[in-house]
Parts: C-alpha cells; structure tokens; sequence
C-alpha cells in the first residue's frame, strides 16, 4: 500500500458525519489518517455508528496513555479500519483519574475483550461493560498474574518495580538497575567487549 | 591428580579397580539427561546444540526430556519471567536426584537486559545453579563448554563417600 499523504474524501466525510451527530473536540489529520477527539459520555455511541453506518468493523488497536500530573491523567486511543477502504481512523478520549472507567465495546468488537483486559492489567482502567464484570465480577488480568496489586504502565510506577506476593502464584522483586553480572558496557570494541559478561560498572 | 582407575592389562585381565563414586559418576556424567527449559531466544541456541553441526550427542547429552522424573540437568535458557518462575521452580522440584542446573545466557543467570517488574534477577534466586553460561544469547560452543565444566565438577562429587556415616550407621 502506498503511503497516503492525505486522507480520502470518504474518510473525511464519516468524520464529518460523527462531528454532525456527536460531540467532536478536535480533529487532526497526520499521513492521510484523521483523529478525533471525542467525549467519553457519547463514545459507546460514536463506537456503534463508527461499526454499523460507516463500515469501520475492524477494531485494530485499543491502547491508553498516562499523562501523569495533568488532568484528566488518561487517554484512550481506539484505531478503527474501515476493511473495504483499507483506511484508518482513530478516535481518543480523555479519563480522569478519578473515575477511571471506560466504556466497553466488546459487544461491538469482540477482540476487544482482550486488548480491553490489557488496559486495565497495565493502566488499571477498568471497564464496567466487560464480560468479565458479568462473568467473575472483575476483571481478570491477563499479561500479569492475578493478585498482582499494581499497574506497572503508570508513569509513577518504578521502571524497577515493587515487591509483592500472591502466594502459590507468583512473587516480584525490585531489580537492580545498575552494575551486577552480565552487563554490557557501551564501547566501540568489537562483540568480544561488547558482549554481556560479568563485570560490575563504575 | 591421579587416575580414577588403575587397569593392567598384563596382569589383570579383565578385572579393574576403580572407586564407586569415580565409576557412578562417570557413568552419571556421560549420559545426563536435560530438560530443555526453553523461555527465550537462547532455546534456539540450545535447539542448535542438540542438531547435527554441533551434536551434543558427542557429549552424552542428547536425551532432551520434557518429562521432569527422566530428566537429570535442568537448562534454563532464556527470561525467567515472575510469572513463570514458580513453574520453572515447581518442575525442578519434580526432578529426582541427583539433578543439575544449568543457568543459560545472561538472562537466566541474572535477568540480563531485563531490569524490569515482570522479569526474576537470576533463576538461581529460585533453584542452586551449578553453571552458568554468559552470552546473550551463548553460542551452541559455549553451551557445550558449560556442559563440559558440569561434566567436570560431576567428576569430583562424593556421593557415596558422604553416605558411608550414615550406612555405617544403618548397619551398625
């Protein structure tokens, strides 16, 4: 596929048709893909026109981004593909740290299940709508184990990591972040003294 | 050092004299079993050592068993992840004695590049480590070397010897 430099008239136009029937805040255009900002409140709905009037029934992506010490500190970022067109397009809303639940659109899409379980597992933003919630009354964790009490993505979150225990499943220790074995020390040697090998750092 | 066995050929036919530790464990050393605890990018390399250009075979090494009660070396090559280290330490709990371990490549002996939440520093944290094997990942010669130097400290176990009290005991 060749790289757009513009977005099509058609995606420019279901864009025009989501501002027409709901609330749109800001709208960019970056390599021929549009994004728009839209409101929590009103996006299950923009998610179900999105699907059902403009043909966007691939959900590629969901993912979240923690702009730690603004307000509101979460945004979801949702990338639609419209399968006939082969064309993006990408609609984000914002969180606050307070309330930090989403809609669910696994009833929409139902790879959403999992990248939805993702977000909460990383971010700690929890969806209501999930079938999880219906099923277990929570939602499960899937990259790290359950019973794990943190959400490693937070920008406050120690790269290093926190102590905890679940007993009989897991346990996690804070790393080291400097020195020890099996370093490599950045150089302009060749492989030999560029290899990870025992040594400690200055 | 002296030799583990004293044969002449003139004299003895086909009788030799050996001690029981240095005939058990040469028998122990030559035919260890691994369990390929394969993680990461460095079962790859261990997959390369078990084939034909660098044949581990040679070595008496060539029986991978993913069954733990058959297995004798436990290899761990690759991340050891939080989330996986109870089950790497469950299935070494499983394996019989005597058993070895063998730390494979940076991140098995420490966490290597992994500095993170999600990875366990060093699966010696878990399970006694007998060698480890630097690398990221190690080439299949350096696996064998590693191989070679368990094979080496086999050859000095007293395990007989360091059960004589307690048969002596037993008899007594």
């Amino acid at each position: 596929m060749l790289i757009k430099l513009e977005a099509s008239a058609a995606t420019k136009k279901d864009a025009a048709a989501i501002a027409g029937k709901f609330t749109v805040e800001k709208q960019t255009e970056f390599r021929g893909e549009l994004t728009l900002v839209v409101t929590r409140a009103q996006f299950h709905d923009i998610a179900r026109f999105a699907k059902d009037q403009l043909g966007y029934t691939y959900l590629v992506d969901i993912s979240s981004v923690d702009h730690f010490g603004e307000e509101p500190r979460y945004e979801m970022v949702y990338e639609l593909q419209n399968f006939e067109r082969v064309e993006n397009l990408r609609l984000k809303y914002t969180v606050s740290e307070d309330d930090a639940t989403a809609p669910s659109v696994v009833d929409l899409w139902p790879t959403a299940d999992w990248h939805e379980r993702e977000v909460f597992d990383m971010m700690g933003i929890t969806f209501p709508g999930h079938p999880d919630v219906k099923a277990v009354g929570h939602l499960r964790r899937i990259l790290m184990w359950d019973g794990y009490p943190f959400y490693p993505l937070r920008k406050d979150f120690p790269l290093a990591g926190r102590d905890s225990d679940t007993p009989d499943v897991a346990f996690s220790r804070v790393a080291p972040l400097a020195g020890g074995p099996f370093v490599t020390a950045p150089s302009t040697g060749d492989t030999q003294e560029r290899e990870p090998r025992s040594r400690e750092m200055e | 050092m002296s030799t583990p066995v004293a044969y002449d050929s003139k004299i003895e036919g086909n009788i030799i004299f050996t001690k029981l530790d240095s005939a058990i464990n040469w028998m122990r050393k030559n035919s260890l079993w691994p369990l390929p605890m394969g993680l990461a990018c460095c079962a790859i390399e261990l997959m390369a050592t078990g084939a034909s250009r660098f044949d581990i075979s040679r070595f008496g090494a060539e029986v991978m068993r993913f069954s733990p009660r058959q297995s004798d070396v436990m290899i761990v090559a690759g991340t050891v992840t939080y989330k996986m280290a109870l089950a790497v330490k469950r299935i070494w709990d499983q394996m019989p004695e005597p058993k070895w371990c063998i730390a494979m490549g940076a991140c098995a002996s420490s966490g290597g590049m992994y500095r993170s939440y999600a990875v366990l520093q060093g699966i010696d944290r878990l399970i006694p480590v007998d060698v480890y094997i630097s690398g990221c990942p190690p080439r299949p010669e350096a696996l064998i070397e590693g191989l070679l130097r368990l094979q080496r400290k086999i050859e000095g176990e007293h395990s007989f010897l360091a059960q004589k009290p307690a048969l002596s005991a037993a008899l007594a």
